[in-house]
């Protein structure tokens, strides 16, 4: 069990990691988010006793990574920069890492044909693409076979078919009971793969809760309306109980609102209606409605508009999975 | 302490530079030396009485050393900045979080590998050099002659490992070379020949190791061969504890 405790780290004067508490749950993915510039990275680092904390501790069961022998049995990572020497091969790479820690070198051989890099690999990695490389950095992660994972950005550069690889990798890797911590600035991706969720923004911790209590508590369902009869409309559903909220581009929300019955009452009323659709927030809207105070570094304009999906109550997987296709 | 050891080991003999900046320091220093001692055997009537009569053949056959450790820093350099400057050390340091451990493993590899090659080079140079300085040679059983043919291969093996400490003290190849070769190569021999300052410069490890590596030494120089070997040393451990010192504190 990793347990991060007023976890701090400053650059200067720069506060990257700021009292950071959290304790990342056995057997799971966990989701570690948060916008650029968040301080993922650093807490990884932090973790991997890379960065040394300004203050505050890592554990991991009890221990300081440091003391840890033979670490990479234990917990294996994939950090966000290339750590591999571009004129070395993958294999001999992967070799003196098995060696450091006596890991048997048929390892290489089974973590590379895991990872598909079997026919590079006496190859030199500086001539990788970014999807080989990323490859290669989830193998040592592999190699020596280690019970906690921990991947910073892994689906970084990957094409669509090496971010669906990473993601049933992580799954089955928590399914034979393995510990994985994977950061990601994209919360349709997590919710596509995590089960715990650690959101931070400037190096705060902003939320540590289950996925699924996020989502209820972040996921709003609506019903939008479009009329040219505004005034008709609301009276008719403030008569009815119901209240709607003008969107940004003139249209109406009724929250909760049942579809049917809306329909039913705008026949009745003979109110014209241009739409009638329901709606779900996005959670990436949530997260960046969480986030939004926290935001690094603003890209001019129009920053949180993930625009709301069409839902007609698929299921909600299915639904973020293609939110996530657009974005990425 | 063994596995670190022996994935130092697979890591430097795994990359190209290692053999290349190697084969260089040896054929540099070796056939510079034997290009020196073939002059100076055809010349040798023309030179000044003065210098026949101090000359050192052990010292001749070494002439090389002064390019051929251009190269020799650039291994020990690479060694140690090449994981910085591939992000690599993040790696290593995931496999191994003990820094001593790990600075010692490759202080050891170094030491070990250029310890091999150090003593081929000395041997080398001075048997070539000797065969072609034809009736001015000496041998290894003349006096001093043998300390001398060590001594060369010795400093060669602290030159490396003060170049490792430099290196973990400025991790970057460029900053560390460019501080290291003009060292070696230019700011010392310069100040060594101005007055005054030259008391000072007779201290620096490339006036010292030729103490160490020559029959007769230098007589400006106010120490032989033990002290030129002890300051040397105390050079090399300087710079390595200094940068061990860094290492184990810095952010990786
Ligand atoms: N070595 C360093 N020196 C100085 N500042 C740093 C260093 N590393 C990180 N920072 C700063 O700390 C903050 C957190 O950076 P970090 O890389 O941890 O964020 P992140 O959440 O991983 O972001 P991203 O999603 O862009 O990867 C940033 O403002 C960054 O500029
Ligand atoms: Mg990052």
């Amino acid at each position: 069990m990793i347990e991060v405790n007023e976890l701090t780290k400053r650059y200067g004067d720069k506060l990257a990691v700021d009292h950071l508490s959290f304790t990342i749950p056995q057997g799971v993915v966990t989701g570690f988010l948060g916008p650029n510039g968040a301080g993922k990275s650093t807490t990884m680092r932090m973790l991997l006793d890379l960065d040394r904390p300004t203050s505050g501790s890592v554990r991991i069961d009890g221990k300081h990574y440091g003391q840890l022998r033979e670490p990479l049995k234990y917990i294996g990572a994939l950090l966000e920069a290339k750590a591999v020497h571009p004129g070395r091969t993958a294999y001999n790479h992967l070799l003196w890492l098995a060696a450091s820690n006596r890991i048997p070198t048929r390892r290489v051989d089974e973590v590379l044909a895991l990872v598909g890099l079997t026919a590079v690999a006496k190859k030199r990695s500086g001539g990788f693409s970014l999807g080989m490389g990323q490859r290669l950095g989830i193998a040592a992660a592999l190699l020596g076979d280690p019970k906690i994972l921990m991947f910073d950005e892994p689906v970084n550069g990957l094409d669509p078919e090496g971010i669906l690889w990473v993601r049933n990798l992580m799954k089955s890797l928590a399914a034979e009971g393995r510990t994985v911590f994977v950061s990601s600035h994209l919360m349709s991706e997590m919710a596509l793969t995590a089960e715990h969720l650690i959101v931070i923004g400037r190096g705060r911790l902003l939320a540590d809760m289950p996925m699924n209590q996020f989502i209820d508590q972040n996921s709003r369902s609506f019903v939008r309306l479009r009329t040219p009869q505004p005034e008709q409309l609301l009276d008719m559903l403030s008569r009815n109980g119901m209240t709607a909220l003008q969107d940004r581009d003139g249209g109406w929300e009724v929250e909760n609102g049942d579809m049917a019955r809306i329909g039913d009452l705008a026949a009745e009323h003979r109110v014209t209606l241009h739409e009638l659709s329901p709606q779900r927030a996005s959670l990436e809207e949530a997260f960046m409605r969480m986030t939004a105070e926290s935001v690094e570094y603003h890209t001019g304009g129009s920053g949180t508009g993930a625009p709301a999906q069409q839902d007609p109550k698929p299921e909600p997987a299915a639904a973020w999975g293609a939110n996530w296709k657009k974005e990425s | 302490m063994f596995p670190v050891l022996l994935s130092e080991w697979i890591k430097v003999r795994t990359v190209r530079s290692t053999f290349i900046t190697l084969l260089l320091t040896f054929v540099v220093t070796v056939g510079l030396g034997a290009v020196v001692c073939a002059v100076l055997a055809s010349t040798w009537n023309t030179q000044p009485a003065s210098e026949r009569a101090d000359f050192d053949a052990t010292g001749a056959s070494f002439s090389g050393i002064a390019l051929g450790q251009l190269a020799l820093i650039v291994f020990a350099v690479l060694v140690v900045t090449s994981e910085y400057s591939s992000g690599m050390i993040r790696a290593t340091l995931g496999a191994v979080p003990q820094r001593l451990t790990l600075m010692l493993a490759k202080v050891l590899t170094v030491v070990g590998l250029v310890g091999v090659v150090s003593v081929l080079t000395a041997f080398i140079s001075f048997f070539l050099g000797q065969a072609l300085l034809g009736s001015h040679r000496t041998s290894l059983s003349d006096p001093g002659v043998t300390r001398a043919v060590f001594g060369m291969a010795v400093y060669m093996t602290l030159l490396a490992l003060l170049s490792v400490g430099v290196a973990f003290i400025v991790r970057r190849p460029i900053p560390a070379l460019a501080i290291l070769m003009p060292f070696f190569f230019l700011v010392s021999p310069i100040l060594n020949a101005v007055p005054k300052v030259k008391n000072v410069a007779h201290f620096f490890p490339d006036v010292a190791g030729r103490q160490l590596y020559s029959v007769h030494g230098n007589t400006d120089v106010p120490y032989g061969p033990t002290a030129g070997f002890f300051i040397v040393l105390a050079w090399s451990v300087g710079c390595v504890v200094i940068g061990y010192l860094l290492f184990a504190r810095r952010d990786a």
